[in-house]
């Protein structure tokens, strides 16, 4: 993979430069800056696209600043030097019309710089976008809907929504994860900004994106092209790990619905509602795909899409009532008894 | 009272500017062209691409006649402004009604048109994409061919009670600018689907 | 050298009963009058649109707030863009445009007075339409049936399956009928200008507000019409099965993305470049010398009328196009960057070496300066495809827009009113208010938008309700909260001016700011009729040689 090559000096002032915003923007995010969990700064990138894009954004902001600092010097000289005084009333300056030599002057070094920028930028376009898909890549199938993420590893026959797991990669051995980005309804983006910068899911346009993690944890972010009414609950939970606990989490994904005895009131409710209309559980005849796979919705921590944390409680409360946790939401309130509610919440506390 | 004081030269010598007519048009001319080109962009970009139904080649039929007719009443219309010009009122007359029964005609046969491809071939504006590019282009341009015969049958309205003289002739002639218009966004539209459509 | 001096007596007329008065502004075909009806008329708007914005601040102070619904959030959102660009910032150019075009060309009226009514309330009964919209659905209080699908209706969103009900019709046909109504504008405007010059103005010794608008005109037939063939597709398939944005038949999404775009690029410079105008016409002024470069300014000005007609993708960085063609708009982007920088450097030509009045309109010009350099430097951050890919869709992106438009067209607005209202009211707006909202507003100003810029880079995106706390946009959200309601101070001290300048304030003249285009040639407010004689110009500064006979333009040009 391309890296920007800049010469040792310029880089340390660059490294220092994005060192500074990285400090001063990580001021403002409140997360705790761990292992464990990190933020949405685009200046703490830990993927090698996300850390390609901060590494070009300095060479731009270090650009555009010093052009900012020479215009701004010369509008505030112009304006503090040549103030009109009192004693000036009546006398017209001179009346200069224009030159050539300094409109040249100040057309050939704009057009030069952009011809700079322009081919620092077409290299990690290049870098980015054409980047060849290697042998040991872990594939995942993004779908976007309305509101929720479904993701679906094709090679390992895994279906799961909106928490994604992949595996840590090291630049030595590097394995990382391509997202083939589809939508079912309308338009959505991708955006873990840690990670990578944002591609759209657009129906019938199907999209390409990758990211290799080199920090374990949990990333997050959000849905970022308006959706619909809650566009803005759409949010995205990547969770890397490590190699074997990649492969672990794998495993327990690939078994079917875990099959609990004294869950079978629940699952009865479940079948004979309209539930499996929208709702896949591996293994059951419960195989909608209108709404997220509940094969495995305890092994995840939130529900709705990360509008509630999957608690007893928050799934009672969806299930009763959507409307509650996420108005505009697509599933609609089931309006059950409570003996039945109680019921089914009992056998999704079962799908581990 | 108050007084408003002007003072600059005298007025110069020759100080000619465009006809405010023909500029008007001309600028409607450029915005239509921009609709126009919008919706062939569109027609282009979905050749092939239909899901279902008809394509072109299994259902149009290339209109040949009546592009003879919406083609010659393009030169019909610039006989008449000439002959307006010349205060050859009757000859205007004549050569203006010619240019509104042409311009009739490939209406007419548009109608046709879609008599059969609507009930004979089953495509309408809902079958597939090729029936809602193909419908939306061909009656974009019929809605501006119909348009600019409301506007003829106007002047030779004016034509009959007397009132078309040379003093019109400049009215005329940016009358005329749309109707070639028309008719060069049909030679337009005849190319991308009549021809390179199939 | 002769000169003619020619008295025209006006004779004073008894107040006529209001009723008289109202039919009179209804039906009047006169440019000076459909210019302060487009100017009122968007102010209206601009009150309307400045409410909702500030709903969308409360309901944003704080993570998790319910101050509103989300469904009456995406209203308000929606409804903010749309009004500002088309029922607002649109018109009000427009009517500067009627006022001052015939008037600095030595002309008695519009080419087309009754295409210029009929276009006025075309686009007036637009934005009414778009607000008869709050009264359908659910009722006021929820917003009624306003349009939720954002300013940009992208498809399938706004599709029927998306969008069932009426509020994306609402949004469709206002601005179609608007549409029509600025195409008619457009189409006045170069007519008036290409044909109704007086004796002796060549193209080449136009003011520049007048080749700008000239420029603007033209890319307005180009511009707002694919929006208008956009829109007419939109309703064949709403209305009539058509599948032109239905990906289900084989449509395409990307493809409106494209149309709305080619629209969307070319109007924002159709937007700034009138502010353009103003600038070049303010600051030499209130610098005491002429615009540095002309025949640069009027050739950077077209150069950004072609480029700009070829950067529209650079809004659609993120759908995924291949990295030549994110290439190739990354590189027109930057090169638009070229002719617009080179106008500041010639404002600041224009100031450096003169004696500069720092009144009212001078004081927002700077600004004007200051902040359009700052918004087009970070117009150039994101239009390095990579970086877009993190900032595009987020706070930085509306921290930009937003820069422009409010830091650069609306600073660049208010300059052209405390210029032109004298002109046009034959009373000065006080100095002293000026100052209030000019401060008040920089302060506003910059709290918002400078701040606003961080939650873009901390990954906020826009077009959402509420956001999770935890992610550090909590305080960031406030600060521009704070801000905005500071801005609508400075907003309500301005309207005061306005109206209170109206009745008390200083009496005009006819050239209150000793200035060099025609229209400071007639009294204040002009007469009906504009000039008395049709003037003949020699040069560039018509008013100047008349002063300065000594050390003419028309010797130098």
């Amino acid at each position: 993979m391309l890296m920007l090559r800049m010469k040792s000096s310029l880089r340390f002032f660059e490294q220092t430069i994005l060192l500074l915003f990285w400090s001063a923007t990580a001021v403002w995010a409140g997360e705790p800056k761990g292992s464990a969990s990190h933020g949405t700064n685009i200046f703490a990138p830990a993927s090698t696209p996300a850390n390609s894009i901060a590494d070009l954004s300095v060479f731009v902001l270090v650009i555009t600043g010093i052009i900012f600092v020479v215009v701004f010097a010369l509008l505030i000289y112009s304006v503090v030097k040549f103030r009109g005084r009192a004693m000036d009333s009546g006398r017209e300056p001179a009346q200069v019309y224009g030159s050539t030599q300094i409109e040249l002057a100040w057309t050939i070094i704009p057009i030069l710089i952009v011809v700079v920028l322009f081919l620092a930028t077409a290299r990690v376009i290049h870098a980015i976008e054409d980047a060849p898909e290697p042998a040991g890549a872990v594939e995942v199938t993004v779908i976007g809907h309305q509101y929720w993420w479904e993701f679906r590893y094709p090679k390992l026959g895994i279906v799961t929504a909106n928490e994604l797991h992949i595996p840590v990669s090291d630049l030595g051995h590097p394995t990382p994860t391509f997202l083939q980005l589809l939508s079912a309804d309308t338009d959505h983006s991708f955006w873990v900004p840690e990670l990578a910068g944002k591609t759209d899911l657009i129906p019938n346009h199907p999209n390409r994106m990758w990211m290799d993690p080199q920090r374990t944890g949990l990333f997050v972010g959000q849905c970022a092209q308006y959706c619909g009414t809650q566009h803005a609950k759409m949010l995205l939970r990547i969770s890397v790990d490590r190699a074997d606990d990649f492969v672990a989490w794998v495993h327990a994904q690939q078994k079917p619905a875990a099959e609990d005895a004294a869950a079978i009131a629940g699952r009865r409710v479940f079948e004979g509602n309209a539930c499996m209309n929208c709702h896949t559980v591996a293994g059951t005849s419960a195989n909608g795909r209108f709404g997220p796979d509940l094969t495995h919705l305890m092994s995840r921590t939130t529900i709705a899409a990360g509008a509630a944390e999957n608690t007893h409680d928050k799934l009672r409360l969806w299930i009763q009532n959507p409307g509650a946790i996420k108005p505009g939401s697509l599933m609609p309130a089931m309006k059950l008894s409570d003996a039945d509610l109680n019921a089914v919440v009992s056998y999704m506390e079962t799908l581990q | 009272m108050s007084a408003v004081t002007t003072s600059f030269q005298n007025p110069a010598a020759a100080w000619h500017l465009p006809s405010r007519g023909k500029v008007a048009m001309a600028g409607l001319i450029i915005a239509e062209s921009a609709i126009f080109t919008i919706f062939v962009v569109a027609y282009l970009f979905y050749l092939g691409k239909s899901v279902t139904g008809p394509t072109p080649s299994e259902v149009l039929e290339t209109p040949i006649l009546y592009t003879i007719c919406l083609l010659s009443s393009s030169l019909t219309i610039h006989l008449a402004a000439k002959s307006l010009e010349r205060d050859y009122r009757r000859l205007f007359l004549g050569f203006w009604l010619l240019t509104i029964a042409l311009g009739g005609l490939f209406l007419y046969g548009t109608a046709q048109e879609w008599h059969r491809l609507i009930y004979e071939r089953g495509l309408t504006i809902s079958t597939n994409l090729f029936g809602t590019t193909y419908y939306s282009l061909v009656g974009l341009h019929a809605f501006h061919v119909t348009a600019g015969l409301i506007m003829l049958l106007m002047v030779a309205t004016f034509g009959f009670i007397g009132r078309m003289g040379v003093s019109q002739s400049g009215r005329v002639a940016v009358l005329s600018m749309y109707w070639h218009f028309v008719d060069a966004v049909w030679v337009v539209v005849f190319t991308v689907v009549y021809v390179l459509g199939r | 050298m002769s000169s003619n001096v020619i008295t025209v007596p006006v004779s004073q007329t008894e107040a006529r009963p209001w009723v008289d008065e109202l039919h009179q502004w209804l039906t009047t075909v006169d440019h000076k009058r459909l210019g302060i009806l487009y100017i009122v008329s968007s102010l209206l708007f601009l009150a309307l649109g400045g409410v909702e914005a500030l709903i969308i601040r409360i309901q944003l102070m704080h993570s998790h707030n319910n101050f509103v619904s989300p469904e009456v959030f995406n209203r308000m959102f929606t409804m903010h863009g749309t009004t500002m660009i088309f029922f607002v910032a649109m018109p009000i150019l427009f009517g500067f445009a009627n006022y001052l075009v015939p008037l600095m060309i030595g002309a008695r009226d519009m080419a087309f007075p009754r295409l210029n009514a009929f276009s006025f309330w075309l686009s007036f009964l637009g934005g009414l339409l778009l607000y008869f919209s709050f009264l359908g659905g659910s009722g006021l209080y929820g917003a009624g049936s306003a349009p939720d699908v954002g300013w940009w209706s992208y498809a399938p969103l706004g599709a029927r399956a998306f969008s069932p009900g009426h509020s994306s019709d609402y949004w469709t046909l206002a601005l179609l009928v608007s549409g029509f109504g600025s195409i008619g504008t457009a189409i006045n405007i170069i007519a008036t200008i290409l044909c109704l010059r007086c004796p002796g103005m060549k193209i080449k010794r136009m003011p520049l507000l007048v080749w700008m608008n000239l420029v603007m005109a033209g890319m307005v037939l180009l511009a707002i019409t694919p929006l208008s063939a956009a829109q007419i597709m939109l309703l064949i398939d709403r209305y009539l099965g058509g599948h032109f944005f239905d990906t289900q038949a084989g449509g395409s999404a990307v493809l409106w993305m494209h149309f709305f775009w080619i629209f969307g690029h070319p109007e924002v410079y159709v937007l700034i470049i009138p502010c353009f105008a103003f600038m070049s016409e303010i600051i030499p002024v209130f610098s005491r010398k002429p615009i540095f470069g002309y025949p640069v300014m009027v050739a950077a000005t077209v150069c950004i009328a072609f480029v700009s007609m070829s950067v529209w993708a650079h809004h659609m960085f993120t759908i995924g196009m291949n990295s030549y063609a994110n290439s190739f708009f990354t590189l027109t982007t930057m090169a638009v960057g070229v002719p617009t920088g080179i106008k500041i450097f010639n404002w600041i030509g224009t100031i450096w070496g003169g004696r500069i009045q720092f009144k009212t309109p001078m004081l927002f010009s700077i600004g004007f300066l200051f902040q359009f350099l700052i918004a087009g430097l970070t117009g150039i951050m994101m239009a390095a495809s990579p970086f877009d890919w993190q900032l595009s869709l987020s706070y930085f992106v509306v921290a930009h827009f937003h820069y422009v438009i409010v830091g650069g067209i609306l600073f660049a607005l208010f300059a052209a009113f405390y210029y032109w209202y004298p002109k046009m009211t034959g009373r000065m707006l006080s100095e002293r208010l000026g100052e209030w909202h000019f401060w008040l507003f920089l302060i506003g100003f910059h709290l918002t938008f400078d701040v606003m810029h961080v939650p873009g880079l901390l990954g906020m995106p826009r077009r959402i309700y509420t956001y999770e706390p935890g992610r550090g946009w909590d305080t960031l959200n406030l600060l521009i909260t704070i801000g905005a309601f500071t801005q609508a101070i400075a907003i309500l001290v301005f309207v005061a001016n306005l109206i209170i300048s109206y009745f008390k304030g200083a009496e005009a003249g006819n050239d209150p700011w000793d200035a060099w285009t025609l229209e400071w040639s007639i009294s204040s407010p002009p007469p009906a009729y504009n000039f008395a004689t049709v003037p003949t110009v020699v040069s560039r500064r018509p008013l100047w040689d008349l002063k300065h006979p000594e050390d003419p333009d028309s010797r130098y040009e």
